[in-house]
């Protein structure tokens, strides 16, 4: 998986965080895990920005889509 | 070769000549329509590149969506492994009636459209998808037959029925339900063009794009650029409604003023306040910009607006453009397919809040709640079922905002409350399995 390596502050290319939201029941382990890229709506569903992760917090993305209980956060390539 | 395939491979037929209408020319249902079509359109042209024939013509797919149909067809067609061809007549949008119309009156073009399509792609399965009940469906059934009878199809069309929903045609829906499931939505990748009916390869097209191929490969491309525009060539069957005399589907080309249409419907029988295009996933207009905008997705899409799949509604001065709008999203919410959390939740939301919005005094906030479970539901699903609906209700908080004010000052600017907008009936129960 892409991401781990450094990138030049301000240009990020790493991977994004995307939602299957068929399978998202909102419980939240990802927001909890990863405060500084993952918010929740009213109802509790997760809210990510449309953003590269950034090289330093790209081990705990890879973590929350891990600990995920409905598989349904996953690492997409840039692009 | 049957005697019913034109096997001149570079003989062209004659072409009708560029008046209107084109698909609708030549009514060929029931029993012997086979013999009236053939004899009307010509024989059915084998042997042709239709990509490279679709793609010189410039054909966009005419479901909503507005795809390159030659994009579509190539890819698929590079897929290579036995690969599946849908024609899509899952007309679940309440406003529309063309794929009807289509499949009731000129069958065969379709099929016609279906066997070149499926030939292009060279699939080995094909299937049309045509809403359970349809009063078109006797009559298909009885083509299919008379078609295979003649020797006409190198492959057995299948066809399936979609549940009355809004969402049944969906293109992930419909191909989950040719798969033998239930037309509800998935989640995307993979698209149907990479894993679609039972994991292979899938064309999903439109019927009306279907017929449109059936008379390119007959008459060829210049002759379809004859009519419509350069940047979108060809006609297009309009479902026009409202504040008309004559409700109808009017095929015209592309680029048609709006003022041309609805005097093909009949002439306006009242003062316009707003235009609806694109149906139910589309999006409103004033009057005085819609009247001056040709029909054009060039012309519509700088508006917010698109052509969509040719749904046009007129609405009269005397409507209020917000209730038609509530009552709407209500039926938007109840058609969601409750899969996903955000759209679940928040449809419901924003219905109850326009609700609010269409009756005098409304809390002043109002308008601000819609806006913020509206970007809380944009984007964030497996289809595009919320993003459609929060393109139409955005539309009309822009179109209908001074209604909106009239409204928190206790006043309303309609004098009937008759509904334009149709939705079905509330006592038909939607089936719940989506089957």
């Amino acid at each position: 998986m892409a991401g781990t390596g450094r990138a030049p502050a301000g240009k990020l290319t790493g991977p994004k965080l995307r939602v299957n939201w068929i399978a998202c029941d909102g419980r939240g382990l990802c927001a909890e895990l990863l405060p500084e890229l993952v918010g929740r709506d009213e109802w509790g569903y997760p809210i990510i920005a449309d953003a590269p992760v950034p090289p330093h917090l790209s081990e705990y993305a890879q973590r929350a889509v891990t600990i995920c209980p409905k598989l349904a956060l996953r690492l997409v390539p840039p692009g | 070769m049957n005697a019913l395939y034109d096997t001149t491979v570079n003989g062209t037929l004659t072409p009708p000549g560029a008046e209107l209408p084109r698909l609708l020319r030549a009514p060929a249902a029931g029993p012997g329509g086979l013999d009236v079509h053939v004899d009307a359109y010509g024989p059915l042209p084998s042997g042709r590149d239709v990509i490279a024939l679709v793609d010189a013509a410039g054909l966009t797919g005419r479901g909503g969506a507005g795809f390159p149909t030659a994009r579509k067809l190539a890819t698929v067609a590079a897929a290579g492994r036995r690969t599946v061809v849908v024609g899509n007549g899952g007309e679940g949008e309440p406003a529309a009636g063309k794929d009807l119309l289509l499949l009731h009156t000129v069958p065969h073009l379709v099929l016609d459209g279906l066997s070149l399509a499926a030939e292009a792609v060279r699939a080995s399965d094909t299937y049309l998808y045509v809403e359970r009940g349809s009063p078109a469906l006797p009559g298909l059934e009885a083509a299919v037959r008379e078609r295979r009878r003649a020797g006409m199809d190198r492959r057995r069309v299948e066809i399936v029925h979609a549940p009355p929903r809004f969402l049944a045609g969906e293109e992930s829906a419909l191909v989950n339900r040719v798969s033998g499931g239930a037309a509800l939505p998935r989640a995307t990748p993979p698209r149907v063009f990479e894993r679609g009916v039972r994991g292979r390869p899938t064309l999903v097209q439109n019927v009306e794009t279907l017929a449109q191929i059936a008379l390119i490969a007959r008459y060829g491309p210049a002759w379809f650029r004859a009519l419509g525009t350069a940047a979108e060539p060809g006609t297009m069957l309009f479902s026009v409604s409202g504040a008309v005399a004559a409700p109808r589907v009017i095929e015209a080309e592309i680029g048609v003023s709006l003022p041309a249409l609805l005097g093909a419907a009949g002439g306006q029988i009242a003062r316009l306040q707003a235009v609806l295009y694109g149906g139910y996933h589309g999006g409103w207009l004033p009057a005085a910009d819609a009247l001056a905008i040709p029909l054009a997705n060039t012309a519509l899409r700088p508006r917010g607006v698109s052509l969509g799949a040719g749904v046009v509604v007129a609405l009269p001065a005397d409507a209020c453009g917000l209730a038609e709008t509530a009552r709407v999203a209500r039926y938007l919410a109840d058609e969601s397919a409750k899969q996903c959390g955000p759209c679940l939740n928040g449809l419901p939301r924003i219905a109850d809040a326009l609700a609010v919005l269409a009756r005098p005094h409304p809390d002043r906030r109002t308008r601000a709640w819609i806006e913020r479970w509206s970007s809380l539901v944009a984007g964030r699903g497996a289809c595009h079922h919320p993003d459609g609906t929060v393109r139409f209700v955005r539309s009309a908080l822009r179109v209908f905002a001074h209604e909106a004010d009239l409204h928190e000052g206790g006043r309303c600017s309609a004098t009937t409350r008759r509904a334009v907008l149709p939705v079905p009936a509330p006592g038909v129960p939607a089936p719940r399995d989506w089957r």
